[in-house]
């Protein structure tokens, strides 16, 4: 680890840790931890809306620049409230019920999927010290739970009882499932290199260099392919076959209105950012500053960036890249996308994987 | 011989997965229905369904005046409406015996043209969006507003001008006309490259579009489809230049003509139909001629007895008018012969057997406009 004063400045440790012997002086430590627990889930809770809420906007913002537009910028200044004015919009609006839905499966699919992307969310290293959720199979668990949101795009195509629905649920389950296998084998390459599955590890691995600049082409190939696969697997342009609205006019929740529909619509951006998180994280460094080799100079100034800074940054590049082929690119085919996974990503995944073994066992990477 | 390039009746069986695409849906681009039959995400067979904006307008002729009749010409194709208005002029002109000014039919012609650009670019848009390039959108709206503001300061209104009267048009163009058209041929010249550069060269969009909704040249003349998806399939159907009308005998340019015959095809005469139709203007706008902007014209025309025929080059095909005057002010019949029903007709044959998103590829290369095929 980097003995730095200047990294200590930044490091939440110190703020979670007085939190936590503040409650433990003042109860029992099984009230304290139950209180900890409170906590921390409503600040998540804040945290998830504001972050859906940011994302909306920033898309929009996103959209209109590539779209020769401007974007919203009536509500509050340069816009900013336009979100919260469409969830108050979308709060009061009427929940359509559907005749002959299966209506249990029916309201329990958007929670199935927002469920999925909350608990993705807990193992997310934010900063330094700041990370809920550090276990020893840290990307196996991230990997696990954010592939749960496919049951319930399922159940909402199956439930509503609609064609249009059904088809695109269809679709969704064949996407996800495949492109899994490819958002897998990337992550592994890293945890190949780096020797381990837990997050926090990942991350002190990179502290002198992020993969990506270590790991030579393989670990670049390896960023591409999760970069590609993990934009199929939240089901987002040019992979929103799901939802293709020229098609199937809004896929599996066709037939969801008013909240139910923000939930799914705010579970697709929580996605987003839990894979760019996943994608900065393992492959940027996470929370790690900049460093370059010997520049003494250079690395101390760098690390007088607060990490949590760097975290956002890197996460919002790769938010933008993933928005930026979304609104240029023209959809996929659903041939086509299952040979793009089948017969390109995963091969080129598989001989990647091979040869990061390989430099990992000779030890050729820095 | 048809018998073998036009498929049988279809036969509906009890099993049919049926979806139902419009009258409300994304893209269908109007109130059109699709009954699709889908065999998991390939169509097997498909039925269009039409008559949802259904108005008769061919029997709303036969009760009033030919100058009336115009501005319903304007609501059938409302993309080309300078264009229909035109069809029905000539008829008339036709019949009268009429000669119209030479002005006139330079502006004509240039209308003609900057309409069918301001078709193109929608249709542009649209395909963008049906697949599912929804910045192609912008793009294609941001140039097309040039064009309607041309069209605005001239006429008074955006889209539907019935702008051309029978012998000639309503007023004289305004007197910016040259200058801002001039201005739009130097500033499109720059833009339309973007387009390539978005769409075109993109490889998802040449993927979804190349061997697509294939039609061989027999088939589109079986099927009747004129216009860029004929000339798509190698089929010279272009009227321009078949039978050259306004002052299109006095310009050269060229009939785009590809031999694919795929969705790709199609799309590439479109964006080459524009550059062409830049040309035509740009060889009209310096040399319109002085003179009066309309024939002398009776106030009521009354057609004598008979039969009379013309037709025009619309954005999407060949639009034929067909009258029978039995020598009153209004016509006996007219019959309206517009490219949209044909091209329609032609999409289960390249449609069934490719998958929902071919589908929608295919009805956004056709290009239709759905009033115009109901009328």
């Amino acid at each position: 680890m980097n003995t730095d004063m200047s990294s200590k400045i930044y490091d939440f440790s110190t703020l979670t840790g007085s939190i936590d012997a503040a409650l433990n002086s003042w109860m029992s430590p099984g009230l304290a931890v139950l209180t900890e627990l409170v906590i921390i889930g409503l600040v998540f809770l804040i945290f998830y809306a504001l972050l859906g809420l940011f994302l909306v906007y920033l898309e929009r913002k996103v959209c209109a620049v590539i779209q020769n537009r401007v974007g919203p910028n009536r509500v509050g200044k340069w816009g900013l409230l336009q979100t919260i004015a469409d969830l108050i919009k979308l709060l009061m609006k009427e929940l359509i019920p559907i005749r002959k839905a299966d209506h249990l499966l029916f309201i329990l699919a958007p929670f199935i999927v927002i469920i999925a992307s909350f608990m993705a969310m807990g193992a997310v290293p934010f900063a330094k010290g700041l990370h809920v959720l550090d276990f020893n199979i840290g990307v196996f668990y991230v990997m696990a739970v954010s592939s749960l949101g496919v049951v319930g795009i399922l159940i909402a195509g199956w439930s509503s009882n609609s064609k249009y629905s059904l088809i695109g649920a269809m679709r969704s389950g064949a996407q996800i499932v495949s492109y899994e296998l490819s958002v897998g084998l990337s992550l592994m390459a890293i945890v190949v290199f780096s020797g381990t599955m837990s997050l926090s590890e990942i991350i002190e691995s990179q502290v002198n260099g992020w993969w990506i600049f270590k790991g030579h082409i393989p670990a670049f190939i390896a960023f591409i392919v999760f970069l590609i696969a993990s934009t199929a697997e939240i089901n987002r342009g040019p992979f929103d076959l799901a939802e293709a609205e020229s098609e199937l006019t809004a896929g599996f929740h066709t037939e969801y209105s008013g909240i139910k529909f923000a939930f799914f619509f705010l579970a697709e951006y929580i996605n987003m950012f839990i894979v760019a998180a996943l994608g900065a994280t393992v492959f940027l460094g996470g929370w790690m500053p900049l460093h370059i080799g010997n520049w003494e100079g250079f690395n101390q100034v760098m690390d007088y960036i607060p990490s949590i800074v760097w975290f956002f940054t890197k996460t919002f590049f790769i938010i933008y890249v993933i928005m930026w082929f979304k609104w240029t690119f023209p959809r996929l085919r659903i041939d086509q996308l299952l040979t793009l996974e089948w017969k390109f990503l995963l091969p080129i995944s598989m001989v990647n994987i091979l040869l990061i073994a390989f430099l990992a066992l000779m030890h050729w990477h820095f | 011989m048809s018998e073998e390039i036009i498929k049988d009746v279809i036969v509906r069986e009890n099993e049919d997965y049926i979806i139902n695409m419009g009258p409300q849906h994304p893209s269908t681009h109007g109130v059109l229905r699709f009954e699709v039959c889908l065999k998991g995400e390939t169509v097997k067979y498909l039925i269009p369904h039409i008559g949802y904006i259904h108005r008769g307008i061919e029997k709303m002729s036969e009760a009033i005046t030919y100058q009336q009749v115009i501005h319903l010409t304007d609501r059938m194709d409302y993309l080309s409406a300078h264009i229909n208005n035109e069809a029905v002029c000539m008829v008339v002109e036709e019949a009268m015996q009429v000669e119209v000014p030479e002005r006139v039919k330079y502006i004509r012609t240039i209308l003609d043209e900057l309409n069918r650009i301001a078709s193109h670019q929608l249709w542009w848009c649209a395909f963008g969006m049906d697949l599912g390039a929804l910045t192609a959108f912008f793009y294609g709206l941001r140039d097309r507003e040039q064009i309607l503001d041309i069209f605005e300061e001239s006429f008074g209104s955006r889209l539907l001008h019935s702008f051309n009267t029978p012998g000639g048009l309503m007023h004289d163009v305004h007197p910016n006309f040259q200058k801002r058209t001039k201005e739009f041929i130097t500033y499109f010249r720059k833009k339309l490259p973007e387009y390539d550069q978005l769409l075109t060269g993109n490889i998802i969009f040449q993927e979804r579009a190349k061997g697509v909704g294939y039609m061989s040249r027999e088939k589109a003349i079986a099927y009747g489809v004129t216009g860029p998806s004929g000339r798509g399939s190698n089929l010279a159907c272009d009227i321009r230049k078949i039978a050259p009308y306004g002052a299109y005998d006095k310009v050269q340019f060229d009939e785009i003509l590809m031999t694919e015959g795929d969705t790709f095809a199609r799309y590439q005469v479109r964006m080459a139909e524009m550059w062409e139709s830049l040309k035509i203007i740009e060889q009209l706008i310096d040399n319109i001629p002085e003179g009066d902007f309309t024939a002398k014209m009776k106030p009521i025309i009354k057609l004598p007895v008979g039969e009379y025929f013309k037709r025009v080059e619309t954005a999407r095909g060949e639009l034929a008018v067909y009258v029978v005057s039995d020598g009153n002010k209004s016509p006996y019949r007219v019959k309206f012969r517009s490219p949209n029903f044909s091209n329609l007709f032609v999409m289960n044959e390249l449609a069934a057997g490719g998958k929902i998103a071919d589908l929608v590829a295919i009805s956004g290369s056709l290009d239709l406009v759905i009033p115009d095929i109901d009328r």
